[in-house]
């Protein structure tokens, strides 16, 4: 267990490894919200009858490969800033690892075959893109499960992790209907809101029971969160999460019953909903990475133990503070283009 | 051992598998760029016609290649801890200038290049084309840049075990990556060129004469013509570095068992590692010495010399690189002969015979067996070695259980034959509904019938 004080001494000694902790995090927390989306609209997918469902794909058509690339600089800067963990982790979650990459995999090509095969194939390759979507949903939230614990086994770990894949699918459902609220007009907007105040109470639901169980299974978390004087300076972050669910679920259910101006079904106020969701995220993200500080793999490797040369990491921090700037800028150039309400794609 | 054995068969069948679809994407997204400025510059409907079509075949490949590469991405991890362990300090920026330079970059633009011509100007239009073509390039360059340094390392210090890096410039540019990287260049605009050619001539075939196709054929059968002489050369050349940094290869490549001079060039044989001859042979004398050294005399490195005191091998296994080797040359010299043969017919008259329509069907997929067959010979040819003279492949591997690897492994293969079953149905369905398409367009009446399949 590492004490606080020699923390912050090897932060002014070797600042690199938290620096890539922190670009780490930043891309997997970007990756959780703009592919979250995409795969909550993914498992939402069967519901609709088949313009719907078109049109739904088509929302995230031109993003969702932009969106996946955050996970591989996850990946990849785990894979650079931290070698040991990343063949730890991924060792340690060798199953949950391949069915993710195969729910990728199916949910990414049924995006073209669906197209561009022929009609009779469609229900096939939109079966791939839900359980695709599903699949990579439930594996990526049973592998952050046994992260939490420290990659533990065992049945209660099992029991634990499980849980977290429910959270997560609930979570990308709430999001993916909010991208939905925003993209979408008239009946599947309604339907939208509907899907979201079910996935937000299913959501705050399993919220609770998993920051219930985390700090009973880990007991390092627990005196993390519960001593004092930390359990002040944190309360902020549960407060305002309670605080945005509860604006979330009385804006929805305004929205559902059109007590709303007509207005605001098409004008910006209808990305408030992803706005709060992502906020939400955000706090949760926070609450684990304050968890987790300044472990890699919990309970056994420090970012410290684990960080590559730190030579290569200066010269990935060059390339990076060049080109994250660049990326942010023209991947929000990309969702100005295809902004407002979602439409048939077209290739020409 | 046996883990070990799965999991090299499981990295195999990755790359293998992933390969397919950046060979496709690096150069047809610089033919899209072509197409796409000479749509821009004539009246002429064929150029737009052909950017149509062949950007959904883009679109298509390209969703294969990042399913499939984000794989990739994760088998260093899952299957090989040894490999970031020893060499990541090198291998680690390689792989994140990939990320932040290409692989952003490419999909970031992409969405705009497929569906965004009717949102943004011509010129932005062209532009994000440009960036998705470059971004492809550069993943190919920077990839290569790494699997180059693996079998000529330069640059670097070993310290308790681990690489670290000393001079960036003599690793990117170590001494095996410009061969590699223009020989895979020219792999892409061969295994591109043909399928043009090939789908193109097999809608002509369909008796479909919009100017789309004659526009494709024409691009695939002149760039066929013009690479493939090219792509000899600088084959020749990169033999001729491996035989500087990586002897063994070479000999493996020629079952060349003794060092000498003399040595014949086999045609065909059976090598075999028992009696360490070549059963079968047939042989142009001295043919490897002139092809190698330039002169009959010239002294070839065989085989033997790559067997320690004990008797232990450290050469790669001849027959798969052997065999591999010829397919590829074959395939090589083949493309040559058709691309020659069918060039002038297409060039005076716009159009093939149909024996050459024919042929060109037969070898649209003809570039994908010689990619794969050339990193075969690469890849097998740096045995035992994982990192020439670093890192041999046995220590780099994760000790994963047999039935947990050999379930991923079952579940990997069979994904990916079903994907590559799919993926060359829907080339042949968009060839056939686009040609019906045309069809119904040039005569209405005929074609009262809903066709099936939208295209979008
Ligand atoms: C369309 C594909 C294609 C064609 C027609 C050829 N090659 Fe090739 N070859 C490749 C595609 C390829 C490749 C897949 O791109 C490789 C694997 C690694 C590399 O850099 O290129 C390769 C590797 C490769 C190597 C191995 C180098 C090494 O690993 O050290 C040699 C010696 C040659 N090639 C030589 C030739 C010659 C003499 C050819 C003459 C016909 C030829 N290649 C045609
Ligand atoms: C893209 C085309 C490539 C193909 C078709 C290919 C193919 C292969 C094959 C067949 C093997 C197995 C050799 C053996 O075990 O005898 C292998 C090994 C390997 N290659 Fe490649 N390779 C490619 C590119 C790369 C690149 C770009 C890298 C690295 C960045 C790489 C890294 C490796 C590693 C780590 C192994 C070890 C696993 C093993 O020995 O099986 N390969 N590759
Ligand atoms: C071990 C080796 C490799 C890894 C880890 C890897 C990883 C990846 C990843 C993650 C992607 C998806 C990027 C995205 O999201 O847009 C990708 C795509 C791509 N890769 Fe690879 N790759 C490897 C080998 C290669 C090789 C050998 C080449 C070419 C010579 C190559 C060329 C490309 C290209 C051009 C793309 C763009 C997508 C496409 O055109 O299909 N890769 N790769």
């Amino acid at each position: 267990m590492i004490e606080w004080a020699s923390t912050t001494e090897l932060f002014w000694d070797d600042w690199l490894p938290i620096v890539f902790l922190g670009l780490m995090g930043l891309s997997a927390l970007i990756y959780v919200v703009l592919d979250g989306f995409d795969l909550g609209i993914g498992i939402l997918s069967p519901l609709v009858a088949k313009e719907d469902r078109d049109l739904m794909i088509a929302s995230i058509g031109p993003f969702w490969d932009a969106n996946e690339t955050w996970l591989v600089l996850a990946v990849g800067l785990l894979l650079v800033a931290f070698p040991t963990a990343h063949g730890a982790v991924l060792g340690a979650l060798y199953l949950p690892t391949t069915a993710m990459l195969v729910g990728l995999i199916l949910r990414g090509v049924a995006f073209e075959f669906r197209i561009k095969g022929p009609m009779k194939h469609r229900r096939l390759w939109d079966t791939a893109f839900f359980s695709g979507s599903l699949m990579a949903t439930l594996s990526q939230g049973y592998m952050l499960g046994y992260y939490i614990l420290g990659l533990p086994t065992g049945w209660a770990a099992f029991a634990f992790a499980s849980l977290v894949a429910v959270g997560l699918s609930c979570a990308y459902v709430l999001i993916g209907s909010c991208w939905l609220i925003a993209k979408s007009e008239h009946q599947l907007q309604q339907t939208a809101i509907r899907w979201a105040i079910r996935a937000l109470i299913g959501t705050a639901a399993t919220m609770v029971l998993i920051s219930a169980a985390t700090p009973l299974a880990s007991e390092r978390i627990f005196k993390a969160w519960f001593s004092f004087p930390n359990l002040l300076w944190l309360s902020p972050i549960p407060f305002l999460a309670i605080a945005l669910t509860w604006r979330l679920h009385t804006l929805l259910k305004d929205t559902s019953n059109e007590t709303h101006t007509a207005h605001w079904y098409d004008s910006g106020r209808c990305w408030s909903p992803f706005a709060i969701t992502a906020s939400l995220f955000v706090l949760a993200f926070l609450g684990l990475a304050y968890s987790f500080f300044p472990y890699v793999v919990p309970e056994s490797l420090t970012i410290w133990d684990a960080a590559a040369s730190r030579d290569s990491l200066a010269i990935i921090l060059v390339g990076t503070a060049i080109t994250l700037p660049m990326i942010i800028g023209y991947s929000i150039f990309a969702y100005k283009v295809f902004g407002g309400k979602a439409t048939p794609l077209t290739y020409s | 051992m046996e883990a070990l054995l799965l999991a090299r068969i499981q990295f195999a069948a990755n790359i293998s598998f992933h390969i397919l679809f950046p060979t496709i994407t690096i150069a047809l997204g610089w033919v899209l760029l072509y197409f796409r400025i000479r749509a821009n510059n004539s009246s002429d409907p064929g150029w737009i016609q052909a950017y149509r079509f062949w950007v959904k075949v883009f679109a298509l490949s390209f969703a294969m290649g990042v399913v499939s590469g984000i794989v990739m991405s994760f088998q260093f991890g899952t299957n090989w801890p040894g490999f970031m362990e020893t060499v990541g300090n090198i291998a680690g920026p390689l792989l994140g200038y990939e990320v932040l330079t290409a692989f952003f970059l490419e999909a970031g633009f992409l969405g705009i290049m497929l569906f965004g011509a009717q949102r943004v100007s011509q010129r932005i239009h062209t532009l994000a084309t440009f960036l998705v073509a470059f971004g492809t390039t550069l993943s190919a360059f920077w990839i290569l840049v790494l699997n180059s340094w693996m079998h000529t390392p330069a640059g670097f210090e070993m310290r308790d075990g681990v690489a670290y890096a000393t001079d960036w410039w003599a690793i990117i540019f170590n001494p095996s990556l410009p061969y590699r990287l223009v020989h895979m260049l020219g792999a892409s605009a061969l295994t591109c060129a043909f399928l043009l050619a090939g789908i193109s001539s097999l809608r002509w075939l369909w008796k479909d004469n919009t100017p789309g196709i004659k526009k494709s054929l024409r691009t695939g059968i002149l760039m066929a013509a013009v690479v493939s002489p090219m792509q000899v050369v600088i084959g020749d050349l990169h033999g001729l570095n491996t035989l500087e940094h990586q002897p063994a290869k070479v000999a493996a490549m020629e079952a060349n068992w003794e060092t000498g001079p003399n040595v014949p060039l086999v045609l065909f044989g059976v090598p075999n590692e028992q009696t360490r001859t070549n059963d079968f042979e047939i042989a142009i004398p001295s043919g490897a010495s002139v092809i190698l050294k330039h002169s009959p005399s010239g002294v070839v490195p065989g085989l033997n010399d790559f067997v320690t005191a004990d008797g232990g091998i450290m050469h790669p296994p001849v027959k798969p690189l052997f065999f591999s080797f010829r397919i590829m040359v074959g395939i090589g010299v083949l493309m040559i002969l058709v691309s020659w043969w069918t060039a002038p017919q297409v060039w005076k008259h716009n159009e093939p015979k149909r024996l050459n329509a024919m042929v060109l069907v037969a070898m649209t997929f003809a570039g994908w067996i010689a990619t794969l067959a050339g990193w075969y010979v690469t890849e097998i040819g740096r045995q035992p070695w994982l990192v020439t003279g670093i890192l041999d492949t046995a220590s780099a591997a994760a000790t994963h259980p047999v039935p947990l690897l050999g379930l991923s492994l079952a579940t990997y293969l069979t994904v990916y034959a079903a994907l590559l079953g799919a993926y060359i149905y829907t080339l042949y369905h968009l060839a056939k509904t686009t040609t019906r398409q045309a069809e119904r367009e040039l005569d209405p009446s005929q074609y009262k019938g809903a066709i099936t399949g939208a295209l979008s």
